[in-house]
């Protein structure tokens, strides 16, 4: 067993428990902390397969950008998560026997027999110098013109739509506008009005 | 280098006119802030026509491949996006007086909308997997924004919270699929898998056969057949009608668009593996959607589980494996679009501020309203149905057809026993109209413009029934390309 294997196997291994806990650890904020944790042994595992930029760019991204302001969220919002994980001791055998089957499926499917080293070449192993950014760069641009311009829209799309959700017309909230507080005359506020007494004086009848 | 060379961006001239003007329409809209949103829609329909002219005059007899063969430009993609930009002009109409009524008048129904007829263009003319998992995603996304638009509305979040979750579980067994398939073919491109799939060695068999179950999920669940079918009822009820509407018609053309190119064109050499599955799914698909259809009080509901039974059919088609059934199936997925179009158009019509009309109830004695519009509803109904002289009627005839050409007669027969289970409720709303006394008594007040589409949509149903070859033959045209 080459180190390239262990440190596949090692890498492997903190992914499969990582993921575990996002979904079964009942602090929010340590299940985002446990998928940044995800996040990274993926990228690791990409800069095995020799894919730096796709790793750096999970890194940077994800972990860096998306996944902070997840965190900051789910510690501004305080969502209680104790409903949502009422029914999971309940659902929890149905889930294992279920999740157990597919899982024994694809390891029949999907295995050494099928994607081993006799069914599938090795992949060739570029040198160092082998900019693998710069190669990503050229087919995005040219063989993958089209779906790169689709995935564009789709990122358009998910603006508008999330503008279009959460944006208000009407404020919520009242607030004062200085330019018009600074000109208001006594006139405007105030008005005096004259009116009988609604009740005699006591003593005088 | 082969892959340096500049594509040849003529040929997807209708995506990007359409992208184009989505974007228009959107910055237009924010920027001409007013009560009216009548630029935004008056755009739309534009958008629409001039695609619908484009698409039409690029018409070639031949396939043509651009973008490293992610795209093809054919006739089967010609007749569907054109039907595709109808329909959807269509929806606009109707869906006019509810959203002003509703304060949903918005830029934003329109832009989504626009973004998601891109996106159905985009799934009808892929050639490569990736192509079609963006296209469905473009869809998809646009789909969700839409049914969650009424935001304060709770049956609506809800109902959008359902489709978006059950939506990306599908999506990501389509992609497992996919991927699968990458792996064992080594490419994404439509015809390379088809070509390698044809060569490939018997020990790749299982892995395929799983793959391929695995892509099934995923259309399935996109399509709502049974057992996948459970976000529709909800969907389809809570989410705003025009949506429903939406939701309910242009989409399932490009869902079978995406069955034809994944499965017949992709996948075709593993038929012998995808049809059991078909199989099993359309017989549950008219089974459960023709039975639990009948139980409901909900029109929205209702046509939901007709929707389900429907789709049952539509995959009876594909499942012969023969071009004649395909071309019944593509027949009837566009008979349907129609159909569909004119079954929520009433509910529309019917509804006025503070009063949906979608639930059976309110359609009784409709005869006494309007005798017309009763009359429309009807046809509709009969065409749902499956009743003769209707279109509903012939493509049940053709898909029946194609299947006992392939010898699948008992399968032909359970279609036709669960048609006339389904019979029942679409005969059901034709008594509450004609037979009941109106609990509603008000007068129908739509515009002109609804009136007048409404009509010209049942009457066609009615039209094209007497006269079926000409869909017909435009269908098997599209389809026998070279």
């Amino acid at each position: 067993m080459g180190v390239e294997q262990i440190l596949f196997y090692v890498f492997g291994a903190i992914l499969v428990f990582a993921a575990g806990m996002v979904i079964t650890v009942r602090n929010p904020v340590f299940a985002a902390l446990f998928l940044v944790l995800a996040f990274f042994t993926s990228a690791a595992l990409w800069i095995l397969l020799e894919a730096e930029f796709l790793a750096i760019t999970l890194v940077l991204v994800y972990v860096g950008a998306v996944m902070v302001l997840f965190l900051f969220v789910v510690m501004m919002l305080d969502i209680n998560l104790a409903p949502l994980q009422e029914g999971f001791t309940r659902y929890l055998p149905v889930g294992i026997v279920v999740a157990g089957i597919i899982v024994a499926e694809i390891y029949f499917a999907v295995n050494a027999e099928h994607f081993g080293l006799q069914a599938v070449a090795e992949p060739v192993r570029h040198a160092a110098d082998y900019s693998n950014t710069r190669e990503l760069g050229r087919v995005i641009y040219t063989a993958y013109a089209y779906p790169f311009e689709i995935a564009s829209a789709i990122l358009l799309v998910a603006i508008v739509a999330a503008i279009a959700l959460t944006l208000r017309a009407k404020r919520q909230s009242k607030y004062i506008q200085p330019e018009k507080q600074v000109i208001v005359r006594r006139k405007d506020r105030v008005r005096i009005v004259k009116m009988p007494p609604e009740r005699e004086e006591p003593g005088t009848s | 280098m082969a892959n340096s060379q500049v594509p040849n961006f003529f040929l997807a001239l209708p995506e990007m006119w359409l992208l184009l003007a989505g974007c228009l329409v959107l910055v237009i809209d924010a920027f001409g802030r007013g009560k009216d949103r009548n630029t935004a829609y008056l755009l739309s329909q534009l958008t629409l026509a001039v695609a619908a002219v484009i698409t039409v005059a690029m018409a070639t007899d031949i396939r043509i491949f651009a973008f490293n063969d992610s795209y093809v430009s054919d006739m089967m993609g010609t007749v569907l996006k054109t039907f595709i930009y109808l329909v959807t002009a269509v929806v606009f109409i109707y869906s006019r007086d509810y959203l002003r009524e509703r304060g949903l008048y918005q830029g934003e129904f329109f832009v989504l909308a626009l973004f998601a007829v891109l996106g159905m263009m985009i799934m009808v003319s892929a050639h490569s997997f990736l192509t079609i998992y963006l296209g469905l995603e473009l869809l998809s996304l646009s789909l969700y924004a839409m049914v969650a638009l009424k935001r304060d509305d709770s049956d609506a979040t809800e109902a959008a919270m359902k489709y978006f979750v059950l939506g990306a579980l599908a999506s990501g067994m389509l992609l497992y699929g996919m991927s699968i398939i990458y792996g064992v073919t080594g490419t994404l491109d439509v015809g390379q898998v088809a070509q390698r799939l044809a060569s490939a060695s018997e020990a790749n068999n299982l892995v395929l056969a799983f793959a391929v179950v695995f892509v099934i999920v995923g259309l399935a669940f996109k399509l709502g057949a049974v057992p996948f079918h459970m976000w529709i009822p909800d969907v389809y009820h809570g989410a705003p009608t025009p949506v429903t509407l939406f939701v309910g018609t242009a989409p399932k053309i490009a869902a079978f668009a995406m069955i034809m190119r994944l499965l017949v064109e992709g996948l075709g050499d593993l038929h012998a593996h995808w049809r059991d599955i078909l199989i099993v799914l359309s017989v549950l698909s008219m089974g459960i959607g023709n039975i639990v259809a009948i139980a409901q009080t909900n029109l929205k509901r209702m046509l939901a589980y007709s929707t389900i039974s429907h789709v049952g059919f539509l995959l009876l088609g594909i499942l012969s494996g023969t071009e004649n059934g395909y071309a019944s199936s593509m027949f009837y997925t566009l008979v349907y679009a129609v159909m569909g179009a004119g079954g929520f158009g009433m509910i529309l019509m019917l509804s006025r501020s503070g009063f949906e009309a979608d639930k059976i109830e309110d359609f009784k004695g409709l005869n006494d309203r309007s005798p017309w519009y009763a009359f429309m509803m009807l046809i509709l109904m009969f065409s749902m149905a499956g009743v003769p002289p209707t279109l509903g009627f012939y493509a049940k005839l053709s898909v029946i057809q194609s299947l006992v050409d392939v010898g699948l007669v008992w399968l032909a027969v359970l279609a036709v026993v669960f048609s006339i289970i389904g019979a029942f409720y679409y005969l059901r709303m034709v008594k509450l109209m004609y037979f009941d006394k109106p609990v509603e008594t008000a007068p129908l007040r739509a515009n002109l413009d609804l009136r007048a589409v409404i009509s010209v949509n049942a009457l066609s149903v009615l039209a094209l029934g007497l006269y079926p070859s000409a869909l017909m033959n435009l269908c098997i045209v599209a389809l026998t390309q070279p």
